[in-house]
């Protein structure tokens, strides 16, 4: 198939940026996405350019590394599936396709379309954890934990971290990507000691990065990759009032 | 240099480790903070090393190329870890499962490491639970199980199909809350140039700041190396992209020594090659062989589809060799079986490199529900991918590279032949032998960070007078003069091929000729030809942009440079060594029944490559003593 792309170019975070208009043709609709961009790359260093940067790896769908607006969707057209595992077969011939890097100010452009998502980690080091040192652990089957919670708990924990909620959002809000987190040992017992502080500090991180606030619009599960569901930010509301109303300082 | 002593332990194999620990030095803990530890790479063995070394009360330093540390390639396991728990009560022990490793190893594995593995398997699944993560639990809330190839016991534990992500994930919140303690510092998007050493020891790395291409110096009083495989040589595989073996190369060439490199492994179930412009390869686990069944058409010019295939016409060639086994045989037998049966020309699909992987007795038998619960997002990457539903018909499957035993040589502690330089999980050569058991690379990672590691580094830093290095050494300026200069030339050849043209150049010399099966000849001829393809290489790359800025195409170069040295050197690994062991196949030496056949008399042994600058590399040789399990013809029939 024969498609235009439009791809957001910029030289690094303090240059501005502008849409480059690339023609491609053969495009074969086994290809992935980014097998796509490969062709596209190989063409543009065979004539003398630079090729589009952007962030992949595994290319299966589970690293978290890809992330681009595909026509103004986080990760594409298709559903519960990274950039990698999108296919050109959801493309057709003629198709013109516009690509941009996640938009966000926590998310700072480092080059065409990779960006700087440092501030998850950050989010992660505020509460992301149970304090456990190696070696201190009780046998795995001392706790039974019921398996609706333990199915629950690894819904939650199966956020990629790839940054396509706060992209999607009109608010350049992380709630999903914390209430993930959050859910995830809310619902375990290991989770319990810590519960309080952890749903505020890791709340308070994602203020202080610059991230917007939930209204409830609720794209971000629409344009999750690993079908991560809103249910999650009613419980990290809960889990918060909770903690506001009952934390002794 | 001679090889160094293994240093492992005198005593009884199932005290050896206890022992040792005895009579490992201590660092006492108001000192601890006095040492500087570099640890490279934040998959499983990285991200628990860095983790458990800052609790111990070490100032760590954790570097990784990728943007976050919770993206390494661990992540991308899916199956499980095996343990020794025996929560099932089918009879698992330490001892069944350091057994079965030795001998899924095909017997060229150091008895002692596989041991201690296996003692530590079940403080791992302790360790991983208590942080959070939320494995497969049965109704009664109690831990799940699931079988895995070269076993009779279920030890398996799983997160779905992403054991993998839990694991990591785990391991990078410990890392997460070291940084939040300011006992770690994070360093992402920085990749290991080369290594730094004085007075013989390893003291500090030169990376690449990936973000504006600066190169940048850090000291430290021992480097961990938790780099992982070196897949990628084939240019294809399951790895991810950016999986390379430059910081394990670099450090090879400042004496290092590299063991085993000819022993890779070929995972029997991948989505099979569609075209040239494929970039990687997708694994689909082996938990999937516990419930699908691998079949080709009895009669080769069977164009029929698989539905409409009735079961007498389907020869399911797994189950008719290996009865005892099954569908469950180890990786490297699965493998070759699928090729004998493509190379007959029974094979499937459009290229006939594939066989079957059937589900539709398991859904029969149990529902289409259970097997979604078991192996949902297997099923729905696969279908991403080939736009076929698997279950309705089944999967299409093939063998791809997937995982490297071999690495750079480690002693008992995990120390490599320079002092101060440890190596971790899948960049060291030590625990899987000739192959590897599936679900037991998270094991050894998390094995290695966990539980060896924080122990064995000790010991050095204590028994070390380490003078006070920082770095404006001039071992730094010198190392970084190298490294920029290798930049430079890189970005000055201006040539008229793409580095990935190369890379897939090289990756069919090493499929082609040091695959699934080898032999003399075709060795000499990759030989030959990855030489050619290095020189043209160096005469006529083309690398885009400049060294000031993040230029991936200059990242890739660096890499590829790199694995068209290592190449040769595993061609010449699998060469030297005349016999079939493993996922090492010399198709000179199988027995009459095509399987493969070990020399034990000439080869029970490491070998171990020393870099020689301009000089042929020398082949060191560790003997592998087996005192608690006999050699014998491996055998799943």
């Amino acid at each position: 198939m024969k498609l235009t792309l439009h791809i957001w170019r910029q030289a690094d975070a303090n240059s501005s940026g502008a849409f480059r208009t690339y023609e491609l043709n053969d495009v074969s609709e086994h290809m992935s996405f980014l097998e796509m961009l490969d062709v596209l790359n190989e063409k543009l260093i065979t004539d003398g350019e630079e090729p589009v940067s952007f962030d992949h790896d595994c290319r299966e769908g589970i690293c978290g590394a890809c992330s681009m607006m595909i026509n103004g969707q986080a990760h594409g057209p298709d559903r519960k599936t990274t950039t990698c595992q999108l296919h050109m077969r959801k493309f057709k011939s003629g198709d013109h396709i516009w690509i941009e890097p996640w938009r966000a100010n926590a998310f700072p452009v480092i080059r065409d379309l990779v960006v700087d998502r440092t501030a998850f980690d950050r989010i992660m080091q505020a509460g992301g954890f149970v304090s456990v040192n190696t070696g201190n652990a009780p046998d795995a089957n001392a706790n039974m934990i019921p398996k609706q919670n333990a199915d629950l708990a690894f819904d939650a924990a199966t956020c990629i971290g790839c940054g396509a909620c706060v992209a999607a959002c009109k608010n350049a809000s992380a709630m999903l990507f914390v209430s993930a987190k959050v859910s995830q040992y809310a619902l375990l017992p290991q989770g319990q000691p810590e519960k309080k502080q952890r749903v505020q500090k890791m709340l308070a991180q994602m203020d202080q990065e610059g991230f917007g606030g939930c209204t409830n619009t609720n794209e971000c599960e629409a344009a999750c990759p690993a079908g991560i569901s809103v249910d999650n930010i009613a419980r990290l509301n809960r889990e918060f009032v909770s903690a506001v109303l009952t934390s002794a300082d | 240099m001679s090889l160094p002593s293994s240093k492992i332990p005198n005593g009884p194999i199932a005290e050896k480790w206890t022992r040792h620990k005895n009579d490992l030095k201590l660092v006492a803990p108001n000192n601890k903070r006095k040492y500087d530890i570099l640890v490279v790479g934040t998959g499983l063995a990285g991200a628990s090393a860095a983790a458990s070394l800052a609790e111990l009360g070490y100032n760590v330093k954790a570097f990784c190329f990728q943007d976050s540390a919770r993206r390494a390639h661990s992540i991308a396991a899916q199956g499980g870890i095996n343990a020794a728990k025996n929560y099932p009560n089918d009879g698992d022990s330490v001892w069944r499962l350091f057994y079965d490793t030795v001998k899924g190893g095909d017997y060229r594995a150091r008895e002692a490491n596989v041991h201690r593995l296996a003692e530590v398997s079940a403080n791992i699944i302790d360790q991983c639970v208590a942080q959070g993560v939320p494995f497969a639990r049965d109704y009664g809330g109690l831990l799940a199980n699931r079988t895995f190839g070269g076993a009779q016991v279920s030890r398996t534990f799983y997160a779905r199909g992403q054991t993998g992500q839990q694991l990591l994930l785990g391991a990078y919140s410990a890392l997460m809350r070291q940084v939040n303690k300011g006992k770690v510092k994070l360093y992402s998007r920085r990749e290991m140039i080369d290594l730094v050493q004085v007075d013989g020891a390893a003291r500090g790395i030169i990376v690449r700041n990936l973000t504006n291409g600066k190169l940048e110096r850090y000291s430290g009083h021992a480097v961990l190396l938790c780099t992982g495989g070196y897949g990628n040589v084939y240019y294809l595989s399951t790895n991810a992209m950016g999986c390379n073996v430059t910081a394990a190369w670099r450090c090879y060439k400042r004496g290092a020594y590299f063991a085993n490199p000819c022993y890779t492994q070929i995972h029997p179930t991948c989505i099979p090659v569609s075209g040239d412009y494929q970039s990687k390869l997708t694994l689909m686990s082996e938990s999937l062989r516990n419930d699908g069944r691998v079949w080709v058409p009895k009669r080769d010019d069977d164009r029929r589809r698989p539905q409409e295939i009735p079961d007498n016409e389907r020869d399911y060639y797994l189950e008719r060799r290996y009865p005892a086994f099954g569908n469950m045989v180890p990786r490297d037998v699965a493998s070759r079986a699928a090729k004998e049966r493509c190379d007959a020309g029974f094979g499937i699909g459009e290229t006939g490199r594939a066989v079957y992987l059937d589900f539709g007795r398991a859904i029969q038998e149990q529902g289409k529900a259970a097997i979604e619960a078991k192996y949902g997002n297997l099923f729905h990457m696969y279908r991403k991918i080939t736009d076929e539903n698997p279950y309705e018909v089944p999967m299409k499957i093939y063998p791809a590279v997937h995982y490297t035993m071999g690495g750079l040589w480690v002693d008992y502690n995990l120390q490599s032949t320079i002092p101060g330089l440890y190596v971790l999980g899948e960049a060291n050569f030590s625990d899987h032998g000739a192959n590897r058991l599936g679900a037991s690379a998270l094991m050894q990672g998390l094995a290695d960070g966990y539980f060896v590691a924080p122990y064995t580094v000790g010991d050095h830093l204590a028994s070390t007078k380490l003078e006070k290095v920082d770095t404006d050494h001039g071992a730094f300026g010198e190392i970084e003069n190298e490294a920029q200069a290798k930049i430079d030339r890189l970005l000055s050849i201006q040539g008229s091929r793409s580095v990935d043209s190369f890379h897939r150049e090289l990756g069919i010399a090493m499929w082609d000729y040091c695959g699934m099966a080898r032999n003399a000849d075709g060795l000499r001829e990759a030989i030959e030809k990855i030489q050619k393809i290095r020189w043209e290489f160096w005469e006529n790359v083309r690398v885009t942009g400049s060294g000031g800025q993040l230029n991936q195409e200059l990242e890739k170069a660096g890499r590829v440079a790199d694995f068209l040295e290592f190449g040769e050197l595993l061609a010449k690994d699998a060469l030297a060594r005349e016999e079939s062991c493993g996922g090492h196949f010399r198709e000179e030496h199988q027995t009459a029944e095509n399987e493969a056949k070990r020399d034990d008399d000439n080869f029970c042994h490491v070998a171990a490559w020393e870099y020689k600058e301009d000089a042929e590399p020398v082949r060191h040789q560790e003997q592998l003593v087996f005192e608690n399990v006999k050699l014998t013809q491996r055998s799943y029939k």
